[in-house]
């Protein structure tokens, strides 16, 4: 095992994240960082969040064997680890748990988050209505229209939704607004990324609150099959559900871990959200990592069937580890999404969430070519009840 | 000595401080921009901050916001911007250019192109709002081998060491940001900026600009009394989305007059 000890103190893995921000907010992230690294050392600290993680979102989370869906692809066995069963229905809940609860040490007051399906705005209202913290989340104004669902389910757990009108109105101008509300009214305002990007310390701190994912399958999968798995797959937004589980991996070196992007309507349209399989390096939201960005500079707008991973940047720790190999990255359809969502509804009574779908969809297809004691584990992120209306949409019905 | 350091050398030597609007090239269309900075230098602007329009201006409240996607509307580029600073000094030759954005366009073009294109298009600085100095280094090191200065923000958060590390890199000027927020929001305390500046003073060489917050000649003449500069922004661009191509070089020169008498004015 090798050691693996990225970010450096400046937030930086090789020539990815660091802190690219104006000067009004160094203070505030010097401020974080200091109060995060003083806490991810405090017994006191890790023994609340081990109790809220165990009592209010309900881990650890099994892993389950997929037998069927596995006869199906007709190769190597599929195994998911299954997030879907956390509180709220999503790895997310793992980090704003974490975060919120560092809020609360920093006595702010006042959560913001930016969010692009809702998921992560849910997951924000839910921990803001537990620790009783006002809560306010910038959603794309395209966004809002979308997801109405997830709308309603933040403004019952007591949260502000403001809808985002600016540049695309979609997450990545809710995130620019969550940064300018941050800037604002950073005396009394914590804000809850949804994801390992954004300006040093969070590419690192989102990380560790997700890692809990990997530190669980480190330990489950020898259990139940005696052995690590071949590899393991993650799709990827900005990265986080993949992050938590491949981190732990990472030192494991004969674990292939395999990052799985949005392809949309497949690379060669332009029309898809897959930053590491089609972009270039630079700056964006803080960070230097690869972007999906025109010969200009420009941010481009993105695609995808699921709105959780339609973003133009990714986590800089996933540029480093594809630069360096110790992660691959791939592109999954829209359809090819679909068709895995279908696949575990039918053979496995699991709905997923069509993020997760596109992990199952490459595990699939990499399974098929794979022996039968071959492993492969799958990060099942979350599960499909928001995505109800986008699918019916798609098979043409409207609920 | 630099056009801008000889700027500020002729402004103190006459007890005067320097008007530095800012506006984003190619707002509202890219033949506006170099009668627009003409009309600015006739108004009385000192130096003139050239805008270069960015899909995701984090650090912008929603007048610059809107400035931007205008300008990106005609797919107005760092290069386009350049063209536009090189046509400027075809006419011009004295006043200061300096170019303000973000850092993903000079990333995209590379440094060292960035830095010979500015120069050939006779820019004189570069502030990029989101490379505060430990993450610019390199670029700091380009622009300078090109002649061109780097500002740099300051902010009311930023620590004494802070301070001192940005009077380590900082050629040109600064600029001290002196509100809380993004462009264009609320209201200015002058007994604190005089505190901050007096601070800034002690730790950087170069002349101090204010900036954020504004609006009218009444506060250009109250900040201008305690700093170096004073950088008017969201104001100008205002008038120019107002205004429109027709009427936005006389109003922008308008504003000049307007803040450029007020700063002039002896006593109360
Ligand atoms: C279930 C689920 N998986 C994955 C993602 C993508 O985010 P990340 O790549 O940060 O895990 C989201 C985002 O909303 C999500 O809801």
């Amino acid at each position: 095992m090798k050691l693996y000890d990225l970010p450096d103190a400046r937030g930086h893995f090789g020539p990815y994240g660091g802190t690219f921000v104006a000067e009004t907010l160094i203070a505030a992230l010097d401020n974080l960082r200091e109060n995060y690294l003083r806490l991810k050392d405090d017994p006191a600290f890790q023994a609340e969040l081990a109790y809220e993680l165990a009592h209010y979102v309900g881990r650890p989370s099994p892993i389950y064997h997929a037998r069927r869906l596995t006869e199906k692809a007709g190769g190597a066995q599929i195994y998911l680890k299954r997030e879907d069963l956390n509180h709220t229905g999503a790895h997310k809940v793992n980090s704003t748990v974490g975060m919120a609860m560092v809020a609360r040490h920093m006595g702010k007051k006042r959560v913001i988050a930016e969010t692009g399906a809702g998921q992560h705005g849910v997951a924000s209202a839910t921990v803001a209505a537990r620790y009783g913290m006002e809560c306010v989340v910038y959603m794309g104004a395209e966004d809002v229209k979308r997801q109405a669902q997830n709308v309603y389910r933040m403004k019952l757990l007591g949260a502000t939704v403001v809808p985002v009108s600016s540049g695309s109105r979609t997450l990545k101008d809710a995130l620019n607004e969550a940064m300018r509300d941050w800037v604002t009214n950073v005396q009394d305002t914590f804000y809850i990324i949804g994801t390992v990007a954004g300006p040093h310390p969070y590419p690192m701190m989102v990380r560790d609150f997700n890692s809990v994912v990997g530190k669980e399958c480190v330990l489950q999968m020898p259990e139940m099959v005696g052995r690590q798995p071949d590899a393991v797959l993650a799709c990827v937004g900005g990265g986080s559900n993949a992050m938590g589980i491949f981190h732990p991996y990472i030192p494991h070196e004969s674990v292939r871990l395999i990052g799985v992007e949005a392809g949309g309507d497949g690379i060669n349209t332009g029309r898809h959200s897959a930053s590491l399989s089609a972009g270039t390096p630079g700056v964006l939201h803080g960070n230097r990592t690869y972007l999906l960005q025109d010969e200009n500079g420009q941010i481009i707008e993105t695609h995808s069937i699921s709105a959780g991973l339609d973003y133009p940047g990714v986590g800089p720790e996933h540029a480093w580890l594809k630069d360096t190999g110790r992660a691959e990255y791939v592109a999954v359809t829209d359809e090819e999404a679909l068709t895995a969502f279908h696949d575990l509804c039918r053979l496995e009574g699991i709905i997923p969430a069509l993020e997760s779908s596109h992990a199952l969809a490459q595990a699939m297809k990499m399974a098929a070519h794979m022996d039968p004691e071959q492993i492969l584990l799958v990060n099942l992120s979350g599960r499909g009840d928001k995505d109800m209306a986008t699918v019916a949409a798609h098979m043409g019905m409207t609920l | 000595m630099s056009r801008i350091a000889s700027t500020f050398a002729q402004l103190a030597a006459a007890g005067r401080q320097a008007l530095i609007p800012f506006f984003t090239a190619g707002d509202p269309d890219p033949a506006s921009a170099v009668p627009l900075m003409h009309a600015l230098v006739r108004g009385g602007a000192d130096i003139v901050e050239l805008g270069v329009p960015f899909s995701d201006p984090m650090a912008d409240g929603p007048v610059i916001q809107r400035s931007s996607e205008r300008a990106l509307q005609h797919g107005v580029s760092l290069l386009g911007v350049l063209a536009m600073a090189r046509e400027f000094r075809t006419v011009n030759t004295h006043t200061p250019v300096v170019l303000m954005g973000y850092a993903n366009p000079i990333e995209r073009l590379g440094y060292e192109r960035f830095a010979r294109e500015a120069r050939a298009a006779g820019v004189d600085g570069v502030l990029v709002v989101d490379y505060p100095p430990e993450e610019c280094e390199d670029l700091v090191a380009c622009l300078r081998s090109h002649d061109i200065d780097t500002i740099f923000l300051l902010s009311p958060t930023s620590t004494d060491a802070r301070v001192a590390a940005v009077g380590k890199l900082a050629s040109g000027y600064v600029y001290y940001v002196s509100l809380r927020g993004v462009t264009g929001a609320g209201h200015i305390d002058t007994a604190d900026v005089a505190g901050q500046v007096q601070r800034i003073r002690q730790h950087v060489a170069v002349p101090v600009g204010v900036g954020f917050g504004i609006r009218d000649g009444a506060t250009a003449k109250a900040i201008s009394a305690v700093a170096d500069a004073i950088v008017v922004g969201s104001r100008v661009v205002l008038e120019i989305e107002e205004g429109g191509a027709a009427h936005g070089p006389a109003r922008v020169q308008a504003v000049m007059q307007e803040f450029r008498s007020a700063m002039d004015q002896t006593g109360d």
